[in-house]
Protein backbone atom coordinates (compact mmCIF):
# COMPACT_ATOMS: atom_id res chain seq x y z
CA UNK A 1 0.00 0.00 0.00
CA UNK A 2 1.75 3.87 -1.16
CA UNK A 3 1.36 6.65 0.99
CA UNK A 4 -0.92 7.84 -1.13
CA UNK A 5 -3.27 4.70 -0.39
CA UNK A 6 -3.25 5.17 3.02
CA UNK A 7 -4.27 8.92 3.31
CA UNK A 8 -6.70 8.29 1.00
CA UNK A 9 -8.13 5.47 3.23
CA UNK A 10 -7.63 7.38 6.65
CA UNK A 11 -9.55 9.98 5.08
CA UNK A 12 -12.22 7.59 4.30
CA UNK A 13 -12.71 6.18 7.60
CA UNK A 14 -13.03 10.29 8.73
CA UNK A 15 -9.58 10.32 10.29
CA UNK A 16 -7.84 13.09 10.15
CA UNK A 17 -4.36 12.90 8.06
CA UNK A 18 -1.31 13.08 9.73
CA UNK A 19 0.76 15.93 10.70
CA UNK A 20 3.67 16.57 8.47
CA UNK A 21 7.07 18.01 10.44
CA UNK A 22 7.62 21.47 10.56
CA UNK A 23 11.28 21.03 10.12
CA UNK A 24 13.39 18.61 9.38
CA UNK A 25 16.75 18.55 10.27
CA UNK A 26 19.17 15.28 8.37
CA UNK A 27 22.65 14.58 9.22
CA UNK A 28 23.68 18.17 9.86
CA UNK A 29 27.57 19.43 10.41
CA UNK A 30 29.30 21.63 10.54
CA UNK A 31 32.79 22.07 10.83
CA UNK A 32 35.55 24.86 11.85
CA UNK A 33 38.39 23.50 10.21
CA UNK A 34 39.63 20.41 12.18
CA UNK A 35 36.76 20.98 15.16
CA UNK A 36 33.83 19.68 14.97
CA UNK A 37 31.13 22.71 15.93
CA UNK A 38 28.36 19.94 15.50
CA UNK A 39 27.98 16.63 13.50
CA UNK A 40 25.45 14.23 12.37
CA UNK A 41 22.18 15.93 14.14
CA UNK A 42 18.83 14.56 12.74
CA UNK A 43 15.35 15.49 14.20
CA UNK A 44 12.34 16.61 13.09
CA UNK A 45 10.03 19.07 14.80
CA UNK A 46 6.57 19.62 14.48
CA UNK A 47 4.34 22.00 14.72
CA UNK A 48 3.22 23.62 17.77
CA UNK A 49 6.28 21.65 19.39
CA UNK A 50 8.99 22.97 21.54
CA UNK A 51 12.21 21.27 21.27
CA UNK A 52 14.77 22.53 23.67
CA UNK A 53 18.70 21.52 23.13
CA UNK A 54 20.31 21.17 25.74
CA UNK A 55 24.01 20.33 27.05
CA UNK A 56 27.39 22.04 28.33
CA UNK A 57 29.46 25.46 27.31
CA UNK A 58 30.97 24.01 24.02
CA UNK A 59 28.91 21.57 23.15
CA UNK A 60 27.55 22.74 19.56
CA UNK A 61 23.81 23.98 20.66
CA UNK A 62 24.51 27.83 19.10
CA UNK A 63 26.25 26.26 15.82
CA UNK A 64 23.30 23.78 15.96
CA UNK A 65 20.68 26.47 16.20
CA UNK A 66 22.43 28.58 13.73
CA UNK A 67 22.92 25.90 11.15
CA UNK A 68 19.07 24.90 11.40
CA UNK A 69 18.01 29.20 11.70
CA UNK A 70 20.05 29.63 8.07
CA UNK A 71 22.28 31.95 9.80
CA UNK A 72 25.26 29.65 9.29
CA UNK A 73 25.94 27.71 6.47
CA UNK A 74 26.47 24.18 7.25
CA UNK A 75 29.10 22.21 5.90
CA UNK A 76 26.78 19.33 4.67
CA UNK A 77 23.47 17.82 5.56
CA UNK A 78 20.18 19.46 5.03
CA UNK A 79 17.67 21.33 6.62
CA UNK A 80 14.15 21.00 4.82
CA UNK A 81 11.22 24.01 6.22
CA UNK A 82 7.08 22.97 5.42
CA UNK A 83 6.48 26.65 3.62
CA UNK A 84 2.69 27.75 4.53
CA UNK A 85 1.47 26.63 1.44
CA UNK A 86 2.45 22.85 2.72
CA UNK A 87 5.57 22.32 0.28
CA UNK A 88 8.96 21.22 2.00
CA UNK A 89 11.58 23.76 1.03
CA UNK A 90 15.46 22.94 1.29
CA UNK A 91 15.84 26.30 3.39
CA UNK A 92 19.79 26.14 1.79
CA UNK A 93 18.73 26.18 -1.86
CA UNK A 94 16.46 28.70 -1.67
CA UNK A 95 17.03 32.01 -3.13
CA UNK A 96 18.45 34.45 -0.61
CA UNK A 97 15.65 37.00 -0.81
CA UNK A 98 13.36 34.21 -0.40
CA UNK A 99 14.88 32.86 2.36
CA UNK A 100 15.12 36.76 4.08
CA UNK A 101 12.21 37.16 3.83
CA UNK A 102 11.28 33.91 5.82
CA UNK A 103 13.21 34.48 8.48
CA UNK A 104 11.76 38.11 9.13
CA UNK A 105 7.85 36.94 8.69
CA UNK A 106 7.64 32.98 9.46
CA UNK A 107 10.52 32.34 11.92
CA UNK A 108 11.34 34.10 14.29
CA UNK A 109 14.75 34.43 16.45
CA UNK A 110 15.17 35.38 19.97
CA UNK A 111 18.62 35.98 20.97
CA UNK A 112 20.47 35.39 24.80
CA UNK A 113 21.43 39.62 25.13
CA UNK A 114 18.34 41.59 23.40
CA UNK A 115 20.99 44.06 22.17
CA UNK A 116 21.62 41.88 19.28
CA UNK A 117 18.15 41.56 18.41
CA UNK A 118 16.68 44.86 18.90
CA UNK A 119 17.35 48.48 17.23
CA UNK A 120 18.49 50.18 20.46
CA UNK A 121 18.36 53.86 19.17
CA UNK A 122 14.75 53.43 17.59
CA UNK A 123 11.68 53.87 19.59
CA UNK A 124 10.05 50.43 21.34
CA UNK A 125 6.98 50.60 18.98
CA UNK A 126 9.71 51.02 15.44
CA UNK A 127 11.11 47.64 16.87
CA UNK A 128 7.96 45.96 17.16
CA UNK A 129 6.60 47.80 13.86
CA UNK A 130 9.78 46.90 12.07
CA UNK A 131 8.44 44.16 10.37
CA UNK A 132 5.12 44.78 9.75
CA UNK A 133 6.70 47.97 7.68
CA UNK A 134 9.17 45.13 6.25
CA UNK A 135 6.48 43.14 4.25
CA UNK A 136 4.69 46.45 3.50
CA UNK A 137 2.21 47.78 5.88
CA UNK A 138 2.03 51.43 5.38
CA UNK A 139 -0.61 52.80 7.40
CA UNK A 140 1.47 54.43 10.69
CA UNK A 141 -1.93 54.40 12.98
CA UNK A 142 -2.12 50.68 12.31
CA UNK A 143 1.62 49.84 12.97
CA UNK A 144 1.19 51.63 15.91
CA UNK A 145 -1.81 49.81 17.06
CA UNK A 146 -0.45 46.20 16.69
CA UNK A 147 2.91 47.83 18.73
CA UNK A 148 0.70 48.97 21.61
CA UNK A 149 -1.36 45.81 21.44
CA UNK A 150 1.81 43.81 21.63
CA UNK A 151 3.26 45.58 23.92
CA UNK A 152 0.58 44.86 26.19
CA UNK A 153 0.64 41.16 25.77
CA UNK A 154 4.33 40.86 26.84
CA UNK A 155 3.25 43.18 29.73
CA UNK A 156 5.32 46.47 29.09
CA UNK A 157 3.32 50.02 29.41
CA UNK A 158 1.13 51.41 26.71
CA UNK A 159 3.30 54.80 27.75
CA UNK A 160 6.44 53.24 26.66
CA UNK A 161 5.91 53.07 23.30
CA UNK A 162 7.94 55.84 22.94
CA UNK A 163 10.88 55.09 24.52
CA UNK A 164 14.15 54.23 23.15
CA UNK A 165 15.19 49.87 24.52
CA UNK A 166 17.91 51.65 25.94
CA UNK A 167 15.76 52.91 28.78
CA UNK A 168 14.44 49.41 29.49
CA UNK A 169 15.29 46.70 32.37
CA UNK A 170 17.15 43.39 30.97
CA UNK A 171 13.49 42.00 31.80
CA UNK A 172 11.50 44.63 29.36
CA UNK A 173 14.01 44.43 26.78
CA UNK A 174 14.04 40.37 26.51
CA UNK A 175 10.02 40.57 26.65
CA UNK A 176 10.26 43.40 23.85
CA UNK A 177 12.36 41.61 21.88
CA UNK A 178 9.89 38.77 21.83
CA UNK A 179 7.24 40.97 21.16
CA UNK A 180 9.18 41.92 17.89
CA UNK A 181 9.74 38.29 16.97
CA UNK A 182 6.11 37.78 17.75
CA UNK A 183 4.41 40.42 15.91
CA UNK A 184 4.07 38.58 12.01
CA UNK A 185 2.51 35.39 13.79
CA UNK A 186 5.54 33.83 12.74
CA UNK A 187 5.12 29.94 13.35
CA UNK A 188 8.79 28.68 14.05
CA UNK A 189 11.33 30.62 16.90
CA UNK A 190 14.51 30.06 17.66
CA UNK A 191 15.98 31.23 20.93
CA UNK A 192 19.32 30.99 22.08
CA UNK A 193 19.43 31.29 26.20
CA UNK A 194 16.25 33.37 26.12
CA UNK A 195 16.47 33.71 29.81
CA UNK A 196 20.03 33.98 30.42
CA UNK A 197 21.39 36.87 32.27
CA UNK A 198 18.15 37.48 33.84
CA UNK A 199 17.88 37.12 37.69
CA UNK A 200 15.10 34.36 39.25
CA UNK A 201 12.26 36.42 39.50
CA UNK A 202 12.22 38.08 36.03
CA UNK A 203 13.55 34.51 34.55
CA UNK A 204 10.07 33.30 36.31
CA UNK A 205 7.64 35.89 34.95
CA UNK A 206 9.90 35.79 31.59
CA UNK A 207 9.55 31.98 31.28
CA UNK A 208 5.44 32.35 32.51
CA UNK A 209 4.95 34.20 29.39
CA UNK A 210 6.65 32.72 26.63
CA UNK A 211 4.57 29.73 27.77
CA UNK A 212 1.37 31.13 27.49
CA UNK A 213 2.41 32.62 24.27
CA UNK A 214 3.64 29.45 22.63
CA UNK A 215 0.38 27.46 23.94
CA UNK A 216 -1.86 30.39 22.37
CA UNK A 217 -0.02 31.03 19.28
CA UNK A 218 0.70 27.27 18.80
CA UNK A 219 4.56 28.17 17.98
CA UNK A 220 7.11 25.77 16.94
CA UNK A 221 10.01 26.21 18.93
CA UNK A 222 13.70 25.47 19.27
CA UNK A 223 15.39 26.79 22.47
CA UNK A 224 18.89 26.05 23.20
CA UNK A 225 19.57 26.43 26.95
CA UNK A 226 22.48 25.20 29.55
CA UNK A 227 19.50 25.30 32.41
CA UNK A 228 17.55 22.33 32.87
CA UNK A 229 14.89 23.75 34.69
CA UNK A 230 13.65 26.23 31.26
CA UNK A 231 14.01 23.20 29.05
CA UNK A 232 11.60 21.36 31.35
CA UNK A 233 9.27 24.28 31.97
CA UNK A 234 8.94 24.80 28.22
CA UNK A 235 9.93 21.99 25.93
CA UNK A 236 8.10 19.02 25.13
CA UNK A 237 11.27 17.32 23.94
CA UNK A 238 14.71 17.59 24.12
CA UNK A 239 18.00 16.67 22.77
CA UNK A 240 21.43 16.57 24.97
CA UNK A 241 24.24 17.55 23.17
CA UNK A 242 28.11 16.90 23.77
CA UNK A 243 31.39 17.22 21.91
CA UNK A 244 29.06 18.04 18.97
CA UNK A 245 26.98 15.33 18.84
CA UNK A 246 23.32 14.02 19.86
CA UNK A 247 23.74 11.61 23.05
CA UNK A 248 20.48 11.41 23.53
CA UNK A 249 16.56 12.39 22.69
CA UNK A 250 13.67 12.01 24.14
CA UNK A 251 10.93 13.51 26.07
CA UNK A 252 11.76 16.12 28.36
CA UNK A 253 9.92 14.44 31.41
CA UNK A 254 11.86 10.64 29.76
CA UNK A 255 14.95 12.35 29.87
CA UNK A 256 14.63 14.28 33.21
CA UNK A 257 13.27 11.47 35.45
CA UNK A 258 15.71 8.70 33.86
CA UNK A 259 18.45 9.77 32.29
CA UNK A 260 19.84 7.11 29.89
CA UNK A 261 23.42 7.84 28.53
CA UNK A 262 25.73 8.90 31.32
CA UNK A 263 26.93 12.24 30.61
CA UNK A 264 22.88 13.13 31.09
CA UNK A 265 22.53 11.82 34.39
CA UNK A 266 25.89 13.64 35.78
CA UNK A 267 23.83 16.71 33.78
CA UNK A 268 20.61 15.89 35.59
CA UNK A 269 22.58 15.24 39.00
CA UNK A 270 24.43 18.37 39.08
CA UNK A 271 20.75 20.66 39.25
CA UNK A 272 21.51 22.20 42.64
CA UNK A 273 18.39 21.39 44.76
CA UNK A 274 17.52 24.17 47.19
CA UNK B 1 70.49 68.32 -24.77
CA UNK B 2 66.89 69.97 -24.42
CA UNK B 3 64.70 71.04 -26.45
CA UNK B 4 64.48 74.88 -27.00
CA UNK B 5 61.51 76.19 -24.73
CA UNK B 6 58.92 77.40 -27.84
CA UNK B 7 55.73 79.09 -26.92
CA UNK B 8 54.05 75.79 -27.75
CA UNK B 9 55.68 73.82 -25.72
CA UNK B 10 55.62 76.38 -22.77
CA UNK B 11 51.85 76.09 -23.38
CA UNK B 12 51.59 72.46 -23.49
CA UNK B 13 53.44 72.16 -19.83
CA UNK B 14 51.44 74.91 -18.11
CA UNK B 15 48.38 73.70 -19.66
CA UNK B 16 46.06 70.86 -17.96
CA UNK B 17 43.73 68.26 -20.87
CA UNK B 18 40.35 69.82 -20.90
CA UNK B 19 38.22 70.33 -18.23
CA UNK B 20 40.89 69.36 -15.86
CA UNK B 21 40.36 65.01 -16.01
CA UNK B 22 42.21 62.98 -18.30
CA UNK B 23 40.35 61.48 -21.34
CA UNK B 24 40.43 58.04 -19.23
CA UNK B 25 39.29 58.84 -16.04
CA UNK B 26 36.39 60.86 -17.86
CA UNK B 27 35.49 57.33 -19.79
CA UNK B 28 35.54 55.64 -16.61
CA UNK B 29 33.13 58.20 -15.06
CA UNK B 30 30.83 58.01 -18.54
CA UNK B 31 30.59 54.20 -18.47
CA UNK B 32 29.74 54.81 -14.75
CA UNK B 33 26.98 57.47 -15.77
CA UNK B 34 25.90 55.21 -18.63
CA UNK B 35 25.29 52.64 -15.79
CA UNK B 36 23.42 54.89 -13.40
CA UNK B 37 21.16 55.49 -16.13
CA UNK B 38 20.46 52.48 -16.94
CA UNK B 39 19.38 51.24 -13.73
CA UNK B 40 17.64 54.07 -12.31
CA UNK B 41 18.28 54.92 -8.56
CA UNK B 42 21.41 52.16 -8.26
CA UNK B 43 24.61 53.57 -6.86
CA UNK B 44 27.22 53.04 -9.63
CA UNK B 45 31.14 52.49 -7.79
CA UNK B 46 33.60 54.57 -9.81
CA UNK B 47 37.15 55.38 -9.09
CA UNK B 48 36.59 58.91 -8.09
CA UNK B 49 39.80 61.27 -8.46
CA UNK B 50 41.52 63.44 -5.87
CA UNK B 51 40.84 66.80 -7.35
CA UNK B 52 41.58 70.49 -5.97
CA UNK B 53 39.35 70.80 -3.46
CA UNK B 54 38.41 69.74 -0.18
CA UNK B 55 36.34 66.71 -0.09
CA UNK B 56 33.29 67.48 0.58
CA UNK B 57 33.17 71.03 -1.36
CA UNK B 58 31.66 69.06 -4.52
CA UNK B 59 34.56 66.63 -5.50
CA UNK B 60 31.98 64.41 -6.89
CA UNK B 61 29.76 66.93 -8.62
CA UNK B 62 32.67 68.48 -10.56
CA UNK B 63 34.24 65.19 -11.46
CA UNK B 64 30.73 64.42 -13.45
CA UNK B 65 30.29 67.63 -14.93
CA UNK B 66 33.77 67.29 -15.72
CA UNK B 67 33.19 63.91 -17.76
CA UNK B 68 29.95 65.18 -19.08
CA UNK B 69 31.03 68.73 -20.68
CA UNK B 70 31.94 69.54 -24.07
CA UNK B 71 33.07 73.21 -26.12
CA UNK B 72 29.80 73.71 -26.16
CA UNK B 73 27.99 73.83 -23.65
CA UNK B 74 26.75 76.58 -21.28
CA UNK B 75 27.58 76.23 -17.30
CA UNK B 76 25.65 77.23 -13.98
CA UNK B 77 26.80 76.74 -11.17
CA UNK B 78 24.56 77.36 -7.54
CA UNK B 79 25.34 76.39 -4.02
CA UNK B 80 21.90 76.48 -1.94
CA UNK B 81 20.46 78.19 -5.22
CA UNK B 82 22.47 81.39 -5.17
CA UNK B 83 24.93 82.00 -8.23
CA UNK B 84 27.05 84.63 -6.39
CA UNK B 85 28.40 82.32 -3.15
CA UNK B 86 32.00 81.41 -2.89
CA UNK B 87 31.32 77.72 -3.64
CA UNK B 88 29.39 78.23 -6.93
CA UNK B 89 31.50 80.95 -8.28
CA UNK B 90 34.99 78.92 -7.76
CA UNK B 91 33.38 75.57 -9.76
CA UNK B 92 32.44 77.99 -12.62
CA UNK B 93 35.58 79.87 -12.30
CA UNK B 94 37.17 76.32 -12.56
CA UNK B 95 35.46 75.39 -15.61
CA UNK B 96 36.05 78.82 -17.42
CA UNK B 97 39.59 78.30 -17.15
CA UNK B 98 40.10 75.05 -17.63
CA UNK B 99 37.47 74.14 -20.24
CA UNK B 100 37.18 77.35 -21.67
CA UNK B 101 33.33 77.15 -21.78
CA UNK B 102 30.79 79.61 -21.27
CA UNK B 103 29.14 80.19 -17.96
CA UNK B 104 25.45 81.88 -16.65
CA UNK B 105 23.53 82.31 -14.45
CA UNK B 106 19.91 81.99 -16.50
CA UNK B 107 18.41 79.33 -15.62
CA UNK B 108 16.73 78.44 -18.91
CA UNK B 109 20.21 79.51 -21.02
CA UNK B 110 22.41 76.83 -19.21
CA UNK B 111 23.05 72.88 -20.60
CA UNK B 112 24.56 72.16 -17.82
CA UNK B 113 23.54 72.88 -13.97
CA UNK B 114 25.69 71.92 -11.43
CA UNK B 115 24.04 72.41 -7.99
CA UNK B 116 24.65 72.02 -4.48
CA UNK B 117 21.29 71.19 -2.57
CA UNK B 118 18.60 72.79 -4.54
CA UNK B 119 16.30 72.06 -7.96
CA UNK B 120 15.69 75.81 -9.64
CA UNK B 121 12.79 77.31 -9.42
CA UNK B 122 12.05 77.69 -13.36
CA UNK B 123 11.10 74.24 -14.47
CA UNK B 124 14.00 72.18 -16.45
CA UNK B 125 13.52 71.43 -20.04
CA UNK B 126 14.42 68.37 -21.89
CA UNK B 127 18.77 68.88 -22.93
CA UNK B 128 19.56 69.67 -19.56
CA UNK B 129 21.57 68.51 -17.62
CA UNK B 130 21.41 68.62 -13.28
CA UNK B 131 24.37 67.23 -11.16
CA UNK B 132 24.25 67.08 -7.97
CA UNK B 133 26.75 67.03 -5.22
CA UNK B 134 26.04 64.33 -2.77
CA UNK B 135 27.93 64.24 0.67
CA UNK B 136 26.27 60.98 1.28
CA UNK B 137 24.76 58.78 -1.57
CA UNK B 138 23.29 55.68 0.89
CA UNK B 139 19.80 56.48 2.07
CA UNK B 140 20.26 53.57 4.60
CA UNK B 141 23.87 54.96 6.19
CA UNK B 142 22.17 56.25 9.43
CA UNK B 143 20.08 53.21 10.13
CA UNK B 144 22.32 50.45 8.99
CA UNK B 145 26.06 51.30 9.47
CA UNK B 146 27.62 48.43 7.65
CA UNK B 147 27.97 48.53 3.87
CA UNK B 148 28.03 45.09 3.26
CA UNK B 149 24.30 45.13 4.92
CA UNK B 150 23.06 48.06 3.08
CA UNK B 151 24.15 46.77 -0.52
CA UNK B 152 22.22 43.75 0.13
CA UNK B 153 19.16 45.25 0.90
CA UNK B 154 19.11 47.25 -1.77
CA UNK B 155 19.45 43.88 -3.76
CA UNK B 156 16.95 41.96 -2.16
CA UNK B 157 14.70 45.60 -1.95
CA UNK B 158 14.74 45.33 1.71
CA UNK B 159 13.22 48.71 2.57
CA UNK B 160 11.44 48.31 5.57
CA UNK B 161 13.83 50.33 7.59
CA UNK B 162 13.53 53.47 5.69
CA UNK B 163 9.81 53.33 6.77
CA UNK B 164 11.22 52.91 10.42
CA UNK B 165 13.12 56.22 10.30
CA UNK B 166 9.80 57.87 9.59
CA UNK B 167 7.51 56.26 12.23
CA UNK B 168 10.25 57.26 14.16
CA UNK B 169 10.01 61.09 13.12
CA UNK B 170 6.21 60.73 13.52
CA UNK B 171 6.15 58.99 17.11
CA UNK B 172 8.68 61.97 18.11
CA UNK B 173 7.58 65.07 16.55
CA UNK B 174 3.90 64.08 15.35
CA UNK B 175 4.64 64.10 12.23
CA UNK B 176 7.48 63.15 9.31
CA UNK B 177 10.46 65.57 10.49
CA UNK B 178 12.66 65.15 7.41
CA UNK B 179 12.83 68.44 6.06
CA UNK B 180 16.00 67.37 3.55
CA UNK B 181 17.67 64.13 2.27
CA UNK B 182 14.10 62.94 2.22
CA UNK B 183 14.22 59.53 0.53
CA UNK B 184 12.33 59.00 -2.64
CA UNK B 185 11.39 55.67 -4.21
CA UNK B 186 12.83 55.59 -7.95
CA UNK B 187 10.83 54.05 -10.62
CA UNK B 188 9.31 51.54 -8.57
CA UNK B 189 12.58 49.96 -7.68
CA UNK B 190 15.91 51.63 -5.65
CA UNK B 191 15.69 53.83 -2.40
CA UNK B 192 17.64 56.87 -3.43
CA UNK B 193 19.28 59.81 -0.85
CA UNK B 194 17.91 63.27 -3.05
CA UNK B 195 21.52 64.73 -1.61
CA UNK B 196 20.33 67.32 1.03
CA UNK B 197 17.62 68.91 -1.20
CA UNK B 198 14.80 70.47 1.00
CA UNK B 199 12.18 68.00 0.58
CA UNK B 200 10.53 70.92 -1.33
CA UNK B 201 12.21 70.01 -4.36
CA UNK B 202 11.55 66.04 -4.35
CA UNK B 203 7.99 66.81 -6.42
CA UNK B 204 10.23 68.73 -9.43
CA UNK B 205 12.45 65.39 -9.86
CA UNK B 206 9.34 63.33 -10.84
CA UNK B 207 8.78 62.93 -14.49
CA UNK B 208 11.91 65.85 -15.05
CA UNK B 209 12.53 66.91 -18.99
CA UNK B 210 15.95 67.22 -17.47
CA UNK B 211 18.53 63.86 -17.10
CA UNK B 212 19.77 64.47 -13.21
CA UNK B 213 23.14 62.84 -12.50
CA UNK B 214 24.06 62.26 -8.88
CA UNK B 215 28.01 62.54 -7.98
CA UNK B 216 29.69 61.58 -4.05
CA UNK B 217 33.42 62.15 -4.70
CA UNK B 218 34.55 60.74 -1.45
CA UNK B 219 32.03 57.85 -1.17
CA UNK B 220 33.04 57.23 -4.58
CA UNK B 221 29.21 56.89 -6.22
CA UNK B 222 27.21 58.00 -9.51
CA UNK B 223 23.75 57.87 -9.75
CA UNK B 224 21.35 59.03 -11.77
CA UNK B 225 17.61 59.32 -12.47
CA UNK B 226 16.83 59.80 -16.42
CA UNK B 227 13.93 62.38 -17.93
CA UNK B 228 10.58 61.43 -17.34
CA UNK B 229 11.05 58.96 -14.65
CA UNK B 230 9.00 58.39 -11.77
CA UNK B 231 10.60 59.48 -8.71
CA UNK B 232 8.15 59.10 -5.62
CA UNK B 233 8.60 60.19 -1.78
CA UNK B 234 8.27 57.70 0.75
CA UNK B 235 5.26 58.15 3.22
CA UNK B 236 2.69 56.80 5.38
CA UNK B 237 -1.07 56.24 3.92
CA UNK B 238 -2.48 58.25 6.96
CA UNK B 239 0.74 60.59 6.94
CA UNK B 240 1.20 61.26 3.51
CA UNK B 241 4.43 63.13 2.27
CA UNK B 242 3.95 66.93 2.61
CA UNK B 243 6.49 69.88 1.45
CA UNK B 244 7.42 73.24 3.40
CA UNK B 245 4.67 75.76 2.81
CA UNK B 246 5.92 79.37 3.51
CA UNK B 247 3.34 81.69 5.39
CA UNK B 248 4.94 85.12 3.41
CA UNK B 249 6.21 85.85 0.04
CA UNK B 250 9.39 86.77 -0.98
CA UNK B 251 10.86 90.23 0.54
CA UNK B 252 12.35 91.05 -2.56
CA UNK B 253 10.40 89.95 -5.46
CA UNK B 254 7.12 88.52 -3.71
CA UNK B 255 6.65 85.00 -5.48
CA UNK B 256 5.07 82.52 -3.46
CA UNK B 257 5.37 78.95 -4.14
CA UNK B 258 9.14 78.63 -3.78
CA UNK B 259 11.63 77.77 -1.28
CA UNK B 260 12.99 81.02 0.81
CA UNK B 261 15.84 81.86 2.66
CA UNK B 262 15.84 83.41 5.89
CA UNK B 263 17.66 86.15 6.46
CA UNK B 264 18.87 87.95 9.94
CA UNK B 265 18.34 91.82 9.64
CA UNK B 266 19.84 93.03 12.73
CA UNK B 267 20.01 92.02 16.59
CA UNK B 268 16.90 92.68 17.36
CA UNK B 269 14.98 89.86 15.54
CA UNK B 270 14.58 91.56 12.58
CA UNK B 271 14.49 89.02 9.72
CA UNK B 272 13.22 89.00 6.47
CA UNK B 273 12.42 85.64 3.94
CA UNK B 274 14.04 86.05 0.46
CA UNK B 275 13.79 83.52 -2.25
CA UNK B 276 16.70 81.10 -2.32
CA UNK B 277 17.00 81.10 -6.07
CA UNK B 278 18.68 84.17 -7.10
CA UNK B 279 18.04 84.01 -10.68
CA UNK B 280 14.77 83.61 -10.08
CA UNK B 281 14.23 86.57 -7.98
CA UNK B 282 16.84 88.68 -9.88
CA UNK B 283 15.00 87.69 -12.95
CA UNK B 284 11.05 88.49 -11.39
CA UNK B 285 12.23 91.81 -9.97
CA UNK B 286 13.28 93.08 -13.34
CA UNK B 287 9.87 91.95 -14.85
CA UNK B 288 8.74 94.59 -12.19
CA UNK B 289 7.92 92.03 -9.41
CA UNK B 290 8.31 94.29 -5.93
CA UNK B 291 8.49 92.45 -2.67
CA UNK B 292 7.82 93.95 0.60
CA UNK B 293 11.01 95.14 2.13
CA UNK B 294 12.73 95.83 -1.88
CA UNK B 295 14.35 99.61 -1.58
CA UNK B 296 14.56 101.88 -4.36
CA UNK B 297 18.24 102.43 -6.02
CA UNK B 298 19.98 104.75 -4.28
CA UNK B 299 20.26 107.93 -5.98
CA UNK B 300 23.53 109.24 -6.00
CA UNK B 301 23.84 112.98 -5.38
CA UNK B 302 27.41 114.07 -6.54
CA UNK B 303 27.69 117.38 -5.65
CA UNK B 304 26.40 116.87 -2.63
CA UNK B 305 28.90 114.05 -1.78
CA UNK B 306 31.30 116.16 -2.40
Amino acid sequence: MSDADTLEALAKAGIPAPVKPLLTVEKLTRVYGKRIGCADVSFDLWPGEVLAIVGESGSGKTTLLNCISSRLTPTCGTVHYRMRDGVSADIYKMAEAERRYLMRTDWGFVHQNPIDGLRMTVSAGANVGERLMAVGNRHYGNIRGAAIEWLARVEIDEDRVDDQPRTFSGGMRQRLQIARNLVTEPRLVFMDEPTGGLDVSVQARLLDLLRGLVSDLGLAVVVVTHDLAVARLLSDRMIVMKEGRVIEAGLTDRVLDDPRAPYTQLLVSSILQV
Amino acid sequence: MTAPMTETNTQNLASYNFAYLDEQTKRMIRRAILKGIAIPGYQVPFASREMPMPYGWGTGGVQVTAAIIGRDDVLKVIDQGADDTTNAVSIRAFFAKTAGVATTTATPDATIIQTRHRIPETPLHAGQVLVYQVPIPEPLRFLEPRETETRKMHALEEYGLMHVKLYEDIARNGRIATTYAYPVKVEGRYVMDPSPTPKFDNPKMHQSEALQLFGAGREKRIYAVPPHTNVVSLDFEDHPFEIQHFTEPCALCGAEQVYLDEVVLDDKGGRMFVCSDTHHCESRRAEGHRGALLGDEPVVEKEAAI
